[in-house]
């Protein structure tokens, strides 16, 4: 049972590990915009443009 | 059927048709076909006419200044000979097509590495290869395609609003680490039942629980106490003070159990107040940021202005004149925007900004602030600062002016003051009453009681429901001045109406003279002095007079409001007006009251008379059919003679009102005279609602309980008003009325609901039966519930009376 003690010990070192990176990751600035990004991910690429897309078709035959 | 620009969704007057799409100006069309090369017309799929209309010609030259180095060092974030770093603010990003665009402008520009916009804080932030292209160029083409960056030289306090939320961040993430981790090593507490066996569990847990709660005690609830002292210092308990007091309690009861008693202390529910409550205002800032009462960008503001461009006038809305425009002022009619004088003779009379009403004369060359209104002829001014919708605003509110008008505070005022007074005495009385009974539950019932309580609710549910709803009215072409007057809108029961101009339209008149014909010459002069005026009978002589001549400026222009003008111009001494104001001179007219009639006196003879069709807005019958059902008063005070009167008996119901030849005091007097009188249905008197015009009806319409000026786009706007109203939207004026009723009821009750919040929540806590930290989960939802609850009713409701 005392070997509990230890556990407790190091579990607590290892979630301390996860806050000061979590607070590293904060001052970094990505939370700062928590609206943006969620826009950002629905925007289409750029179509290809046809030249390519006939390449395609043709290598595809 | 007028097309609209494919590009910033305007009607076209003259469209220019370009790839099959119709477009209201060159520079929107430059627009797309500079997206179009690019392959950018995704632009074009995520939001409806998205673009921006460019304003005038664009120019180069005005940003020269960015050429310079010294500049360029104060605006760029970093710099390097590969690099430069920049952040602008783009008040004009509104909707998702504006982040696309901002973000590919890299393919328009090789020069561009990349750019980031943050759609909350209205910022865009650029990377770009300097020796590929300069500032200046970058600055040049985010104007071109409608987002010119607001450049203010002294950016000191930008800073802050960032680094104080990302503080809330590292306060959440302390506060959720510490607080689980806390509840992790309670457990064996709570599932032993108090009795540990392992020697030295017990208090290894308690002491890491203690110095895990520390950051969260002195770091993550910080906020809060300063909060609460900040208001102790003056005198006054807010919403933080019970809160504060509750976490100090928990805190340091648990201390003193662990150090001294060897107990295990309270501090998982202590943290975990903490934690709830920072997620919880975290979350209210969300919701509240989503419903943005900031007028839109694109948002039609009801006021517009004679332009000249060319030799051509035409009357355009204010927020498109730009620096260097020219436009005329009439008569009575208000400067929008701080400008020189040109031409004419100008005597400013700037009550509406400083409370002076002794006109101010100024000089050719002088500079005219904005707010001033005209007394005299016709000026012409050339716009030196740009249209500030703010500042009109502003000044519409402003307390010079406003004198007592609408200063009945809300009825919720006086509640919230009690509240956290009410509540501390309730606080105190459970402390007795448990001391006495059973002592262990003092600890647990306190906490609970001082956190479930929120006050909040009772704040929001106003802010919000009126908020809403003037964004509601604004998108059906009512702008109320602010949001008190929604509240007297509600208590209307007695409506008068003017009738020029507000029943009948001021557009599509026909006008016909009667009597010895004029010569050119006189036709010429006749027109030039309507020109001056903006009454509106005037305006509409002025359009249908066809006449080339230009005519040397006009000279002693008298006005005399609802009556008559007086001018002369090149040695033709003209008089027009009623038939009253013309019988002064002369006493051999005859007049039959069949109309809309304006005499003409030239060099003191008797001339004719122009008769002007009364033509009535469409919808006024129904609308007042519809006022009559609901038992609204009816009143028609007009400046004009009865020759309408069998017209408007017809249209309003046979025991209305309808007074004739009243002048602008007399109104005034009316209208004091049914406010004050006690033999109508409620005690005190009429509440009344003016509709009029804004000039000549200044008097009554500051006198009234609410007064509107009806508008046609035209640069009437006068202060007296508490709301403006677009002419075509007349008809609906029941349903206004009946939607600021409603308002007041979803007030009510939501303030019921959260009042019902605090009742229920409190039995349960002073009964020791609600765990605090419950409670704090309990305040945030509660308070959002009550916001969304309020938004929902109002725009329900909005729905169901087809607004």
């Amino acid at each position: 049972m005392s070997a509990l003690f230890i556990l407790i010990g190091i579990s607590i070192v290892v979630a301390s590990g996860f806050l000061v990176a979590f607070l590293w990751s904060a001052s970094s600035g990505q939370y700062d915009d928590d609206y943006t990004p969620s826009v950002r991910i629905l925007f289409d690429d750029a179509p290809a443009t046809e030249e390519a897309t006939e390449e395609k078709l043709s290598t595809r035959k | 059927m007028q097309a609209s620009c494919y590009h910033c969704g305007d009607t076209c007057d003259d469209a220019i048709f370009d790839h099959d799409k119709a477009f209201c100006c060159n520079g929107c069309k430059q627009v797309y076909l500079l997206l179009n090369e690019n392959n950018l017309c995704n632009y074009y799929d995520l939001d409806k006419s998205p673009g921006i209309k460019a304003k005038g010609k664009f120019i180069r030259e005005r940003f020269a200044y960015l050429d310079d180095e010294a500049t360029i060092k104060k605006l760029v974030q970093f710099s390097s000979s590969g690099q430069m770093n920049v952040v602008f603010t783009l008040p004009q990003i509104h909707c998702s097509s504006c982040i696309f665009l901002l973000e590919n402008l890299h393919k328009i520009n090789n020069g561009i590495i990349t750019s980031q916009t943050n759609f909350h804080k209205k910022e865009i932030f650029i990377i770009f290869k300097p020796y590929l292209v300069s500032l200046r160029k970058v600055v040049e083409l985010l104007s071109f395609i409608g987002y010119e960056p607001a450049i203010t030289l002294d950016d000191a306090e930008r800073k802050t609003p960032e680094i104080f939320n990302r503080h809330q961040v590292y306060k959440i993430g302390v506060a959720g680490f510490c607080f689980s981790n806390i509840m992790m090593l309670s457990f064996p507490e709570y599932f032993s039942g108090g009795h540990i066996e392992q020697a030295g569990l017990k208090e290894t847990f308690a002491w890491i629980n203690l110095t895990l709660s520390l950051p969260v005690f002195f770091f993550s609830a910080s906020g809060i106490f300063i909060s609460a002292w900040k208001g102790l210092r003056q005198s006054y308990l807010n919403i933080d003070a019970p809160i504060a007091l509750a976490i100090v309690v928990t805190f340091v009861r648990s201390y003193y159990e662990i150090i001294f008693e060897n107990g295990a202390g309270y501090l998982d529910s202590g943290t975990g107040i903490i934690f709830f409550l920072l997620i919880g205002h975290w979350f209210q800032n969300k919701t509240y940021n989503s419903f943005s009462f900031d007028r839109d960008y694109k948002s039609y503001f009801p006021l517009g202005a004679t332009a000249i461009k060319g030799n051509v006038e035409k009357n355009i809305p204010v927020t498109q004149l730009q620096k260097g425009d020219r436009i005329i002022i009439r008569n009575g009619e208000m400067i929008p925007a701080d400008a020189l004088l040109a031409k004419g003779i100008a005597a400013i009379d700037y009550s509406f900004v400083s409370g002076e009403t002794v006109p101010v004369q100024k000089r050719k060359g002088e500079v005219i602030y904005a707010g001033g209104k005209q007394t005299g002829g016709i000026i012409e001014l050339e716009i030196i600062k740009e249209v500030s919708q703010s500042y009109i605003t502003q000044l519409w509110n402003n307390d010079i002016f406003l004198g007592q008008k609408n200063a009945d505070k809300s009825f919720i005022h006086p509640w919230s003051r009690y509240f956290t007074i009410a509540l501390f005495s309730i606080a105190f009385c459970t402390i007795l009453f448990w001391w006495r009974y059973d002592s262990s539950k003092i600890f647990p019932a306190l906490t609970a009681v001082l956190i479930v309580a929120c006050p909040c609710s009772l704040l929001l549910s106003a802010t919000f429901t009126y908020g809403n709803m003037l964004r509601i009215f604004g998108k059906n072409k009512l702008y109320l001045k602010n949001a008190a007057v929604i509240e007297s809108l509600a208590k209307i029961n007695t409506i008068v109406f003017d009738k020029t101009g507000t029943i009948t339209k001021n557009t599509s008149s026909t006008v016909t003279y009667d009597g010895v014909p004029l010569t050119s010459q006189e036709l010429a002069a006749i027109k030039n002095i309507t020109r001056q005026s903006s009454h509106p009978l005037s305006k509409v002589i002025t359009a249908s007079l066809q006449s080339e001549t230009a005519l040397p400026d006009i000279t002693d222009f008298k006005e005399y409001a609802g009556r008559g003008l007086e001018s002369t111009v090149d040695n033709i001494q003209v008089r027009m007006g009623s038939d009253s104001f013309i019988d002064q001179y002369d006493e051999k007219i005859i007049s039959y009251d069949t109309g809309t009639h304006v005499y003409v006196m030239i060099n003191n003879v008797y001339k004719g008379r122009f008769a002007i069709s009364n033509q009535y807005r469409d919808g006024i019958c129904n609308l007042i059919g519809r006022l009559k059902n609901k038992r609204f008063d009816l009143h028609v005070l007009s400046g004009d003679n009865n020759s309408e009167k069998r017209n408007l008996e017809s249209i309003f119901y046979p025991t209305t009102k309808l007074l004739f030849n009243k002048s602008p005091q007399q109104k005034l007097d009316f209208i004091r005279s049914i406010q004050s009188d006690a033999n109508l249905s409620t005690a005190a008197g009429a509440n009344v609602l003016m509709l009029g015009d804004g000039l000549n009806d200044a008097g009554a319409l500051r006198q009234s309980n609410v007064g509107i000026a009806v508008s046609d786009n035209t640069s009437q706007f006068s202060p007296a008003c508490d709301a403006i109203l677009d002419g075509e939207n007349v008809k609906m004026l029941d349903k206004f009325i009946a939607f600021a009723r409603s308002g007041k009821s979803i007030v009510a009750a939501s303030f019921s609901l959260s009042i019902l919040y605090n009742v229920v929540g409190l039995l349960f806590a002073v009964q020791g039966n609600l765990s605090p930290m419950i409670a704090a989960i309990l305040m945030p939802i509660s308070s959002i519930s009550i916001v969304l609850l309020v938004t929902a009713l109002s725009s329900l409701s909005a729905r169901i009376k087809h607004l």
